[in-house]
């Protein structure tokens, strides 16, 4: 038995759930590799690259941060992986290799740490990134999209001559030409589903394939790391406000494209859903992705820009302290008098 | 599973088949049983909001029948035990004490009297390593190990008086053995405003590892409804319910088998086998679960008409009407990995871990952890010195891989813990506001309603001490 031996001694509960940041974190970053791994075979070899560069700009931000912060070095736990792919994702396929540095830069040591690191930032970080690089270099955020490549000749978008080749959203189409040249530069809507729910358009490097989200996002949801109210009451108030007000007059949009085009899918599933930035509770969590879908709807039909996922998000993440206020748990039988 | 028998038989060699056959069709079963567990745990009663299920851990001490351990040498009987005030010696050193004897007693004010748990000379008064409260004044007793055991013999109670009833629970100083260790004369003593028309009693032992209700249940089923009969008389009302947690079910099966051999037209017995969830075996919990009434923050079940007791302690009821024998000896569950055996032990109150853990063959070298209580709400000691009190339900002897020492991080705000809080709390905002030195303005949390059953911290994925937090902010608050 030995008496010298030294037994921990602490608070109780003295066991705990099997469930850690890291764990949730590298979790998450699993489930975006699959999106990765396929925008190689859309947009080309320089993809892998901005997103290698937009993570390690992350990570080496954020333990740069944390040591000028004088505060404990945590880039194992994930999370700064996360916004780095996160980051990578929202951007344009044809950007230079410069530009996801400075997002990076933005996104995890004014959006983050300045505000007290993970657990108390305001705004997604990686959303701030793009809005940062959006705000500084529209040119580039604007306009270096790629066609999808058909052939596999994932080298071919590398070297000098990339603005030559660049092309149009879907959204961008849609905004400024009409459902029609839509259906002229993409194929019918029946081919554009399929094409939109696999993958196969220009867009942000992450964002197109809602085929590949969706598996991640429902992994998640199987694992209780996030539940559906976010991703769900995003995407049904999108459906629900473009078909309102997306078309000829009223109830004439087009839901479905909607959903699956632009940054819905991501950002429903893995950027209004973040922690930290979100409500907690349930019927907060409904209005806060209501909320998200509306701004969406309203910013693509009535903004300058084709895409407001990103905005919208923004916007509702201002809104989540007093929704967190607003909504609060069913307390039991709280005492007469108690301060609620 | 007839049509798997002519698959075989269609295609392959029948014996070895016959093997394979077996094995899967028992594989089916085990699967079979798993899911319809699953499932039945599902529909079962239960609290509506928040809750966890740790690891049971159940299965290293739920199927050992209680064994009594040879009285130790010497036995340490803490005079602070529970929640009350400190009992006042009435022995001196070297007096000779007879098992039940009193020995200590409460002057005014809240409390319990205790009783010496062994036959020998009063070796010292002094102090004694305490669960509860560091160290605690105590009364040391050396055994006299020639001394004849004190026997109990039932007598008929079931014509004495009411008051009588209640000063034998007084006098055997019972208090509840679940938890807490309120004064069980006093719980049994409702105020006359208070309209008490239901008792529940808690076989619902949700803390993991601890198997002590459950072998009390399913050894000593008679006195448990003996005992439950005396507490209904006591109170004047003929409602009883009994709260199994549903992995129980030999006990919830034993228990319903008791109460209809014994069934009569005074009183009423419902056995409920409760969904399987921590901290269902919190008295409010287990109230709403069967009840449906919801105790107010701050009250008593006395509030909802509800009085509430433990198996363990029910029995103890039986033992002090019935064999006018005083609670010096109880039932507790030795176990974790870190030991050698783990055991259902009855034993005497003052008896060190110690020579608990020299009788079960002694701890194991990888034992880094050790638990009185259950894993949630348990405390964890430095020392094998500290005795069993009459609150104490189990030690746990834990190994690195059964806790959990990672360090804590900041909040990621994911909320779980909001979820699982049973009482509707925010631990989150509450762990905070303590680390921003802000824990007095902790109360608009509810921090006070609070009761540490631990499913915040249970679930957090920082690891953050959220207890310890809570009780930081109660200190601080209350000031």
């Amino acid at each position: 038995m030995g008496d010298q031996s030294l037994w921990t001694v602490s608070i109780s509960p003295h066991v705990k759930s099997r469930e850690s940041v890291e764990k949730i974190m590298w979790t998450v970053v699993a489930c975006l590799i699959p999106p990765l791994i396929l925008s190689v075979f859309i947009f080309g070899f320089q993809t892998l690259i901005i997103t290698a560069i937009s993570v390690a700009s992350c990570v080496v931000t954020e333990a740069i941060s944390q040591k000028a912060l004088r505060r404990p070095v945590t880039i194992r736990d994930g999370s700064a992986v996360i916004t780095g792919i996160l980051l990578a994702y929202v951007i344009p396929p044809g950007v230079p290799y410069w530009m996801p540095v400075l997002g990076a830069v933005v996104a995890i040591f004014v959006t983050k740490h300045l505000m007290g690191g993970i657990g108390f930032n305001i705004f997604n970080p990686a959303l701030v990134g793009r809005a940062f690089l959006m705000a500084t270099y529209p040119v580039a955020m604007t306009s270096a999209w790629l066609q999808p490549i058909r052939d596999a000749s994932i080298f071919k978008y590398m070297g000098p001559g990339v603005d030559a080749v660049s092309t149009a959203t879907p959204l961008y189409v849609l905004k400024h030409y009409g459902l029609g040249a839509l259906i002229e530069k993409f194929g019918s809507l029946t081919t554009i589903y399929g094409n939109f729910f696999i993958g196969w358009r220009p867009g942000c490097i992450g964002e197109t394939s809602v085929l590949l989200l969706v598996i991640g996002g429902l992994f998640l949801i199987y694992k209780g790391y996030i539940t559906w109210h976010i991703p769900v009451s995003v995407v049904v108030s999108v459906g629900f406000f473009t078909w309102l007000f997306g078309g000829e007059g009223f109830f004439n949009g087009n839901p479905l494209l909607a959903v699956m085009s632009g940054g819905v899918p991501l950002g429903a599933i893995y950027m209004a859903t973040d922690y930290v930035t979100s409500p907690n509770q349930k019927k907060a969590q409904l209005v806060f992705g209501a909320g998200v879908g509306a701004l969406t709807v309203l910013i693509r039909l009535k903004g300058g820009y084709p895409e407001g996922v990103a905005y919208a998000i923004l916007l509702m993440n201002t809104l989540t302290p007093a929704l967190d206020s607003w909504f609060k748990p069913e307390r039991f039988a709280p005492p007469k008098g108690a301060i609620q | 599973m007839p049509c798997l028998e002519n698959f075989y038989w269609t295609f392959g060699p029948a014996s070895s088949i016959k093997t394979l056959h077996d094995s899967i069709e028992s594989g089916f079963a085990a699967l079979e049983n798993e899911l319809r567990r699953k499932a039945m745990n599902e529909i079962l009663p239960t609290f509506p909001k928040g809750g966890v299920h740790p690891h049971e851990s159940k299965a290293l001490s739920e199927r050992l029948a209680i064994e009594t351990l040879p009285l130790p040498e010497e036995v340490d009987i803490p005079l602070i035990q529970h929640f009350g005030a400190p009992c006042k010696p009435l022995v001196a050193k070297k007096d000779q004490v007879r098992e039940g004897d009193l020995v200590g007693e409460v002057e005014g004010g809240l409390g319990a009297h205790i009783h010496a748990s062994v036959t020998g000379t009063v070796k010292s008064i002094g102090s004694a390593a305490s669960p509860v409260s560091v160290t605690s004044p105590a009364i040391t007793i050396q055994t006299d190990p020639d001394a004849e055991p004190r026997a109990y013999a039932p007598s008929d109670w079931k014509d004495l008086p009411r008051e009588v009833l209640l000063s034998r629970v007084k006098k055997a100083g019972i208090v509840g053995l679940g938890g807490a260790g309120f004064p069980t004369h006093v719980k049994l003593s409702p105020p006359p405003e208070a309209k008490v028309d239901t008792l529940i009693i808690n076989g619902v032992e949700c803390e993991p590892y601890l198997t002590t209700d459950h072998r009390l249940m399913l050894e000593h089923p008679e006195e448990i409804i003996e005992g439950a009969k005396i507490i209904l008389s006591i109170l004047g009302i003929n409602r009883c319910h009994i709260g199994i947690e549903a992995n129980k079910m030999d006990a919830v099966e034993l228990m319903s088998k008791t109460v209809a051999d014994q069934a009569s037209d005074r009183f009423q017995f419902t056995v409920h086998a409760l969904k399987v969830k921590y901290p269902q075996g919190s008295e409010k919990q287990l109230i709403e679960s069967i009840t449906s009434r919801r105790v107010p923050g701050f009250g008593l079940p006395f509030d909802v008409g509800v009085v509430v007791q433990n198996t363990g302690t029910t029995k103890a009821i039986y033992d002090a009407v019935a064999l006018e024998k005083p609670l010096y000896e109880k039932v507790i569950t030795i176990s974790g990995k870190g030991i050698q055996r783990q055991a259902n032990l009855r034993v005497r109150i003052g008896t060190r871990l110690g020579d608990i853990a020299a009788y079960l063959g002694g701890t194991t070298p990888d034992l880094s952890k050790i638990v009185m209580g259950g894993p949630m709400t348990g405390f964890s000691v430095s020392t094998l010195d500290i005795p069993v009190i009459k609150t104490t339900s189990g030690a746990l002897f834990l190994t690195e891989d059964e806790i959990d020492t990672r360090p804590h991080s900041q909040c990621i705000r994911c909320g779980w813990c909001v979820d699982v809080c049973p009482m509707g709390l925010s631990p989150n905002d509450i762990g905070i506001y303590v680390e921003a030195g802000r824990a007095e303005d902790t109360e608009q949390f509810g921090v006070f309603e609070c009761f540490e059953c631990g499913c915040c911290a249970y679930v957090c994925p920082a690891k953050r001490p959220l207890v310890q937090f809570i009780r930081l902010a109660k200190m601080k608050a209350k000031k």
